[in-house]
């Protein structure tokens, strides 16, 4: 007698797993805060995942969590079908990471550093492969002391991949680099998306995961608030566009703005103040604009300020937390 | 690359190597400072020669009954004279002719002065006449082995062991924690015991240049003896800096920063280099403290280096010593393996 086939499922590949990460009801304590609340998450395979948030919000300690550095409180991680408790040995030699700010010996030329690394790998790019992905040809035989700050980077980004890994964590890659060496490192990580690689990143650059990342889960006080492309995240606002302005008339402040003209307007989708700017998000900015004008010229106020933009992920968040990325 | 230099252990392990070499103030500590440190006590203590002590005689007669004696270099000269070389210190003493009798003038504080008396008044009164009750013949020790600086090179070699053992990891491993290095090294496939183990491998490549370098000196110039066997004596470095390598180990398992951790290791290090005999004998302590004296690995392992180097002992007679320090050695390896802080 033959087994039934279990065809109708869903096939997993031949590893036996779908998802490279999965986390379920995560928490982390820190003596009296609460870093990662009962946290969910999973990533597909081959997809790169970008954890968006301010600073504290409790993205390292979740990455730091995934990377098995650190022990949750509770709740499960699951990488590569595998768990640190019973596979930390062979989850070590298949994933690659980078941490936030690690110094490697200021003394050891970039190729003593790389060839270092790839001795604890069982199977790996050559040193030279790595060399030429993180594009330090020129720097080999420079001490690591010497580096600039993009280049130690992608030092530390070479590390990490010359494991060759499936799963490629990187902590705030970006941080602290100037616009160019930014750029710099965001073609590199394309390149790495390109080879199928399963890529989760933290940032609390906007501009970054909105151009890195296939999908996005935005961070706060330890639990992701709300998660999907950077598309479908800025969508949700209701419109692709922000409108911000502030006013002078009799009074000033938000109080003397009747809103609900505003608000009637066809095509405006919601409204907010921020000590004294007004932010509405539109669909139709050129249509919706003059009505705009209109409404407040109505009501006797005079604009001390005005500029629209395309909505970003920082608006989501905005919007979702009523405070800015970068508000430490 | 061959299958060994592939091999997590040899990379790190050559890269402990390159970081310490290529640290200049490293390798002034562990190779210059010793040496200078024995050349400078060698200059210090050094075994000069018995000078003849500067005597001055109002006659020649007196003159020649004193130079007959070879601790004595005596010039002729007037009173006045005499009284103005005495005061600058040209001379120590000076024998003044009377018309019954030599007086002696001379300073009774200071030490030279009085054994140019006793040499003095013996030489001229055994120009005068006076006969040896009892015959008597000196013989003189010059011996290699017996002097200062024998003393205190194996002292040296037990503080430089003591000193490069403890910094050498001590610092390394709380800079590479303050740097989150390694944590970094633990987020990658390194076996963790290898990252250790590469320390002490390391450590054991220095000792050898810096034992040779440090003794070869001590023979060359001082001709410091080497009594007792060469391995065994190769044997006692190795077990002593692999004790303080421990001990390093251990200073450094917690340290957060470099500040604790040269607190930590002046606290440990202080007690050993007053109390363990580097510059001189240790059973000089009150016998109240003496257990404790004798309980710390480096009052052992300069023990042993000594016994070894000036005695000729072999290791079957220091038990107590090899022991102590293989009890040093492993009780703080064992600590520090299960207290070790990674990140």
């Amino acid at each position: 007698m033959t087994q039934p086939q279990t065809a109708t499922q869903v096939v997993p590949n031949r590893d036996g797993w779908t998802s490279s990460l999965v986390l379920r009801g995560v928490r982390k304590t820190f003596v009296d805060v609460v870093a990662v609340d009962r946290l969910d998450l999973e990533v597909a395979r081959g997809e790169c995942f970008g954890l968006l948030g301010p600073n504290g919000a409790g993205k390292t300690t979740t990455i730091e969590i995934c990377e098995g550095l650190t022990v949750p409180d509770a709740g499960s991680v699951e990488l590569l079908g595998l768990n640190w408790q019973s596979a930390t040995n062979e989850l070590r030699q298949r994933i690659g990471i980078q941490l936030q700010e690690t110094q490697f010996p200021d003394k050891l030329t970039v190729e003593e550093t790389l060839r270092l690394f790839r001795s604890f790998y069982r199977h790996g790019i050559s040193v030279e492969e790595s060399i030429q992905t993180a594009q330090l040809e020129e720097k080999r035989r420079s001490r690591v002391g010497g580096l600039s700050g993009g280049q130690k980077q992608r030092l530390a980004m070479a590390c990490a991949l010359v494991g060759d890994p499936e799963l490629l964590f990187l902590d705030e890659p970006t941080t602290g680099l100037d616009p160019q060496a930014r750029r710099h490192l965001w073609d590199l990580v394309d390149r790495l998306k390109q080879t199928g690689r399963t890529i989760i990143l933290t940032t609390h650059y906007m501009e970054e995961a909105e151009r890195l990342c296939d999908r996005v889960g935005i961070m706060d006080h330890g639990q992701i608030i709300a998660s999907g492309t950077p598309q479908q995240l800025i969508s949700s606002l209701g419109g692709e566009h922000i409108v911000e302005f502030a006013v002078t008339g009799h009074m000033t402040g938000g109080s003397a703005v009747n809103t609900v003209p505003l608000m009637s307007i066809p095509g405006v989708k919601s409204h907010r103040v921020d000590a004294g700017l007004h932010q509405l998000s539109v669909t139709e900015l050129h249509s919706v604009v003059p009505y705009i004008f209109a409404a407040l010229a109505e009501q006797g106020l005079h604009l001390s300020e005005f500029r629209t933009h395309s909505a970003t992920l920082e608006d989501v968040f905005v919007g979702l937390t009523g405070r800015n990325l970068r508000d430490e | 690359m061959s299958k060994l230099q592939e091999s997590s252990l040899y990379q790190l392990t050559v890269v402990r190597f390159r970081l310490i070499l290529r640290e200049p103030e490293a390798i002034f500590w562990i190779f210059i400072f010793p040496i200078l440190l024995a050349v400078g006590l060698g200059i210090a203590f050094r075994n000069r020669p018995a000078d003849a002590l500067q005597v001055g005689a109002t006659t020649t007669q007196l003159t020649r009954a004193l130079a007959s004696d070879n601790g004595l270099a005596a010039t002729t000269m007037d009173e006045a004279a005499g009284a103005k070389a005495l005061a600058t210190g040209e001379i120590l003493l000076l024998a003044i002719q009377r018309r019954h009798s030599v007086v002696y003038k001379y300073d009774d504080t200071n030490p030279d002065s009085r054994t140019a008396l006793l040499l003095a008044d013996r030489a001229i009164q055994v120009a005068a006449g006076r006969p040896e009750a009892v015959h008597t013949a000196n013989e003189l020790v010059h011996e290699k082995g017996s002097r200062y600086i024998d003393f205190v090179v194996p002292g040296l070699l037990g503080m430089n062991l003591m000193g490069s053992a403890i910094w050498g990891l001590g610092f390394a491993i709380v800079e590479a924690r303050q740097k989150k290095l390694l944590k970094r090294m633990v987020a990658s496939p390194m076996p963790r015991w290898q990252y250790l183990t590469s320390f002490l491998l390391s450590r054991l490549a220095m000792l050898v240049i810096e034992v040779a370098a440090f003794l070869g000196f001590a023979r060359l110039v001082f001709g410091v003896p080497f009594r007792g066997s060469l391995l065994e004596l190769g044997l006692l470095c190795v077990l002593t800096s692999l004790a303080f390598s421990a001990l390093g180990l251990l200073v450094s398992s917690r340290a957060r920063t470099m500040e604790a951790a040269s607190g930590l290791m002046n606290l440990v290090m202080l007690p050993m280099w007053i109390l363990s005999g580097v510059f001189f004998s240790a059973s000089r302590f009150p016998a109240m403290i003496q257990p404790i004296v004798r309980a710390l690995p480096l009052t052992a392992a300069i023990d042993a280096i000594r016994g070894n180097m000036l005695q000729g002992m072999g290791l079957g007679q220091m038990g107590a010593q090899v022991g102590l320090l293989l009890v040093w050695l492993v009780v703080p390896f064992t600590i520090s393996l299960r207290i070790f802080r990674w990140r």
